[in-house]
């Protein structure tokens, strides 16, 4: 199968004041194309910091970071927004919606930013999908947080990505909308064929996915397959 | 818990503060200004006019003038005119001030030149005494012969200053001082000049005020005039206190500029803190509680504010001498009254709460379940208790401009008028608003539609920044009309038409010679005005004396002591027009003579047609009676006349004659001057040219000091932009980033803010330069009545000016967004 994503000897510090914070340390793991993967630790474990190398948000004091057949070492900036707008997709647990645009502006960010021409006509396909279709011109704040969260969703899947981030995208949802929000991630991940990378807390979730990497204090503590195969 | 709550926020917190405090340094500096030019000019009271006390006339005193004059002693005294100098040694010429001075004038203060002692020397050498400019502008040294009238004086020395005397009074009329007994022999003293008798004593023990009291009225009845130290300081003081309120009302300005800066943070500030004030209100604060955890950080603000700003106007309070210096007949001394000082702390704490006062009311009404909310602020202000604000912070300012106008009417004119500016850019600010979001542009670029989304967004800085551009371009290109207009007001008499050269004083016999040298040098003589000089001797059938002495009449003093310089014709000229009655060309026979009388002239002599005016013309009575009133444009500079007599009544009275020509170039003028110089020396020429040329060298001073004082609401106004964006500086910061996250590129993110700046900016500038365009329409018809072409120099540099430097400003705002990780956004969450 091929490798979409792949982390080898991954090492990231922070200077907090005179001091070194070492958060991550010598990771490496590999991601094959659809394949569903979760990483679960405790909070400050890195998990963040990890998804924000692998998707080319921040830039590692060692290692090497190859996503979608990129070295992310080797790109500037504005190379690893265009890889992001191209190929990546984003789920976070606070939304992160525009708050100035509507559920449908919101959807088509991603495309518009492409200049894409079909990006309208998309984004109401996308939202027809996760079952707002009479919601496409509310505003964030008209939305509740579980309509908030599937118009995240349907923002991630605009672009078609070849990978999808999903950090804790259930963090801020009742039980019962969270459920369906995952049920929501993991359809679009079959009928796209998307690779779902998720951040959670959540072990019944991350079971559920294809492979699990713990980590703690910045190290992997397990690499596990799962029964999810 | 306030402290504790602003130390969190400082940075934000210190930027509201910088919002106030030029506003405040502009006016404490302002205050401690005036106050020190009031102390200096009591001061220096003596010194301003160089004696205790003088009596001056424009004539040859009466005998019982001169009478009054002798008994009291003067210590000095002089005779001064205005006359034509020339200078042989470049063949130049000059209209200048001639004073004839007596007696060992100034007794206060100096007479300062250069060499020093020429001050006393040119008196017993017999030398002349001549203004230092001229003498740079004509290459003069000490040595060099000065002609004026028909003799000619060595130059003892260059005159740099002497008491009452200011810069700008210099360059309308450059002073020439000569030793008083030269006077006659230089001719110029001829029957019709315009001439002033002064006599100064040296009497520092005299009861000025008995003095005033006793002799007043006596000398008026001769024409004559006492004044006093004190009189003449006082009027000084009154003068500059029009200068200080009209700068204290720039400074206003800038401070109100400033407030609103605060509101509309204060604003965005409360709005992100409504959770947190929710929270407290859960864990049992009080209204008033957490009410008073924001008043005290903005009380807190103001008076740190109001002392930085009050620390700097201290300090810029140095600056207004040198900015001033060509206006001020005296040197100043600064000194610090403790007033202003108290003001500006004051002013500071009290303008930063009100002005933070809408927003802070907000705090009272959030309910704690805001917790609960997911977002959205629905918190209900009540809107009596938005009324109340409002009408106290109007009343406020109400109090405040009065205080510094003390005129209710004008303080109510300055209120409104701003107001009215702030309605209006505000109005539009939000119309603007409006109208994007009713007529928003879906077919445009994503760059372009998310530009343009910033401008009417949640949290969105558009009327504040619009006001604050808005009026900081409002400023400076009503600054730039209005001197347009007058320059061009100006510039009458540089057209072909219209005479540019005047010459005054010709005497009768002179008349005919005079016009030979016009001809002589290829130049036309365009008109040739008699001139009869008179005074009124009563108005309607009563006598102008008893109407001195009658405090209930309100006829204007000066009609009563003017010497009136009329003239006759038979037909009107082009700057003449009817208003009411008929026009009488000429004398008809065996009726009251029939004039016509100006407008002002009318209305300050309580006249209209049909009314008898007795004049006396040089020792005749001539009964004469308003047939009609003329409106006159003065502002035309052709001579014009407030009384005009038909013809065929003053042909045989002692007159005098102005001829006018057009010169076309400097060098013509030049050489008709001198040739007039030489042959006719007591002939007066007024070059309109060079009068063009002072008053632009004087609109260019004037504009000196109104642009130093629209550089405070300028920059309050950058410093309020700066604020603004950086209010909203996180928000944007979040929002680029996620932008970044979702792949934006540098270029997109640039494109937006960019765009969003450039049109506030545009908008802004635009809408200054508009309201700039109509108040300068507006002064142009009804204050200076003259047709207004605008220049194009606000609309091709303040225009792309200020909307660059708006967006440079917007720019630097997101520099950090372009240099800091996508990654914020996820840790934010994380």
């Amino acid at each position: 199968m091929t490798k979409i994503l792949k982390i080898n000897g991954l090492e990231k510090t922070y200077k907090s004041g005179s001091k070194e914070l070492t958060v991550l340390r010598d990771i490496s793991l590999d991601i094959e194309k659809g394949q569903t993967f979760s990483i679960v630790g405790p909070s400050g474990s890195g998990k963040t910091t990890l998804l924000g190398l692998a998707a080319g948000l921040d830039t590692p004091n060692a290692g090497t970071v190859e996503l979608c057949g990129h070295d992310l070492n080797t790109l500037n900036e504005d190379q690893r927004a265009q890889l992001r707008n191209e190929k990546v997709g984003f789920i976070f647990q606070d939304f992160q919606l525009l708050p100035t645009l509507t559920a449908l502006e919101n959807v088509s960010v991603p495309l518009e930013l492409q200049s894409a021409k079909n990006a309208v006509d998309r984004a109401k396909e996308l939202l027809e999908k996760v079952g707002l279709a009479d919601r496409m011109h509310h505003y964030p704040s008209q939305l509740s947080g579980g309509e908030q969260q599937r118009v995240a969703v349907a923002r991630a899947f605009s672009n078609g990505p070849s990978i999808l981030f999903a950090d804790e995208p259930t963090g801020n949802l009742d039980e019962e909308t969270g459920e369906k929000v995952i049920q929501l991630l993991f359809d679009l991940n079959e009928q796209a064929g998307t690779t779902l990378v998720i951040i959670t807390h959540d072990l019944d979730l991350a079971a559920r996915t294809q492979r699990i990497l713990r980590l703690k204090g910045g190290k992997v503590l397990t690499y596990e397959t799962t029964a999810a195969i | 818990m306030a402290w504790r709550d602003a130390k969190a926020s400082r940075a934000r917190l210190l930027l509201f503060m910088a919002s106030i405090i030029l506003g405040i340094a502009a006016v404490v500096s302002i205050q401690l200004f005036s106050q020190t030019l009031t102390d200096n000019i009591q001061r220096q009271s003596k010194s301003l006019m160089g004696a205790d006390f003088r009596i001056d006339i424009n004539e040859l005193p009466s005998e019982r003038a001169q009478a009054i004059i002798d008994s009291l002693k003067p210590d000095a005294s002089e005779v001064s005119f205005v006359s034509m100098v020339a200078f042989p040694k470049n063949n130049g010429t000059k209209l200048v001030r001639v004073r004839g001075l007596q007696g060992d004038f100034p007794f206060y203060g100096k007479l300062e030149t250069e060499p020093i002692t020429a001050a006393t020397s040119y008196q017993t050498l017999g030398g002349a005494l001549v203004d230092a400019t001229l003498m740079l502008q004509y290459n003069l040294q000490v040595g060099d012969f000065v002609k004026v009238g028909e003799i000619s004086l060595p130059i003892t020395g260059s005159l740099i200053a002497i008491p009452g005397n200011t810069a700008v009074s210099s360059s309308v009329a450059p002073l020439v001082i000569i030793p008083f007994r030269f006077i006659e022999d230089t001719e110029l003293l001829q029957f019709g000049s315009r001439k002033r008798y002064e006599y100064f004593y040296n009497q520092p023990d005299a009861d000025l005020a008995a003095l005033e009291e006793r002799l007043q009225p006596m000398l008026e009845a001769e024409n004559a005039d006492l004044d006093t130290h004190t009189s003449t300081s006082s009027r000084l003081g009154r003068r500059y206190e029009n200068v200080g309120s009209f700068l204290n009302l720039t400074a206003f300005i800038a401070l109100l500029l400033g407030c609103v800066g605060i509101a509309s943070s204060v604003n965005i500030y409360i709005k992100e803190k409504i959770k947190a004030i929710a929270v407290l209100k859960c864990l049992g604060a009080s209204r008033k509680q957490s009410f008073l955890i924001f008043l005290i950080q903005i009380a807190g603000i103001g008076i740190l504010g109001g002392i930085i700003g009050t620390a700097i106007g201290v300090g810029l309070q140095e600056l207004f001498p040198m900015v001033l210096k060509e206006f001020l007949p005296f040197d100043l001394t600064i000194s610090i009254t403790l007033q202003p000082l108290i003001m500006g702390v004051l002013l500071g704490l009290v303008m930063s709460v009100l002005f933070a006062l809408l927003p802070l009311l907000r705090t009272w009404y959030v309910s704690p379940l805001e917790v609960l909310r997911v977002s959205g602020d629905t918190s209900k202000q009540s809107a009596k208790a938005c009324y109340v604000a409002i009408a106290v912070i109007i009343l406020f300012l109400y109090a405040f401009s009065y205080w510094l106008l003390r005129d209710w009417l004008f303080a109510l004119a300055f209120i409104g008028g701003v107001l009215v500016t702030f309605g209006i850019l505000s109005g539009i600010a939000i119309g603007t608003m409006k109208l994007l979001k009713t007529y928003f542009p879906s077919g445009a670029g994503f760059t372009t539609r998310q530009s343009l989304l910033n401008l009417f967004r949640p949290n969105n800085q558009t009327i504040v920044l619009l006001v604050a551009i808005g009026l900081g371009t409002f400023l400076i290109s009503t600054l730039y009309f209005t001197k347009d207009i007058l320059l061009d007001k100006a510039e009458i008499g540089q057209s072909s038409e219209s005479a540019n050269l005047i010459t005054l004083d010709v005497q009768p016999d002179q008349v005919e010679a005079v016009a030979n040298t016009f001809k002589a040098n290829d130049l036309p003589v365009l008109d040739n005005i008699p001139l009869v000089t008179m005074r009124m001797h009563s108005i309607k059938n009563k006598l102008v004396n008893t109407l001195r002495t009658d405090t209930t009449t309100q006829i204007k003093g000066w009609v009563l002591s003017h010497e009136f310089r009329t003239t006759y014709r038979a037909n009107l000229i082009n700057s003449e027009e009817i208003v009411k009655g008929e026009w009488v060309g000429s004398q008809p026979a065996g009726e009251i003579v029939p004039v016509s009388v100006s407008e002002n002239l009318a209305e300050d002599a309580m006249v209209t047609v049909g009314d008898s005016i007795v004049f006396n013309v040089q020792g005749v009575l001539m009964p004469t009676v308003v047939k009609s009133i003329r409106k006159v444009d003065w502002a035309n500079l052709q001579p014009n006349f407030t009384v005009l007599f038909p013809s065929g009544v003053l042909e045989d009275a002692p007159q005098f004659n102005v001829l006018t020509t057009y010169a076309p170039t400097e060098a013509s003028s030049a050489r008709l001057q001198r040739a007039l110089v030489t042959k006719f020396p007591n002939v007066s020429v007024i070059d309109l040219r060079q009068m063009y040329t002072v008053v632009e060298d004087i609109l260019n001073k004037v504009s000196w000091i109104i642009n130093f004082m629209a550089f405070f609401s300028i920059l309050t106004g950058i410093i309020v932009l700066i604020g603004s964006v950086r209010t909203s500086k996180y928000q944007r910061i979040k929002e680029s980033v996620l932008l970044r996250t979702l792949g934006a590129k540098n270029k997109q993110i640039l494109t937006i803010t960019a765009l969003e700046y450039l049109f506030l900016g545009i908008l802004g500038s635009l809408l200054g330069i508009l309201l700039a365009l109509i108040s300068s329409l507006l002064l142009a018809i009804f204050v200076f009545e003259e047709p207004f072409a605008p220049s194009l120099i606000p609309f091709l540099v303040f225009l792309p000016g200020i909307s660059l430097l708006v967006l440079g400003i917007g720019l630097s705002n997101i520099r950090e967004v372009l240099s800091s990780s996508p990654l914020e956004v996820l840790r934010k969450s994380g």
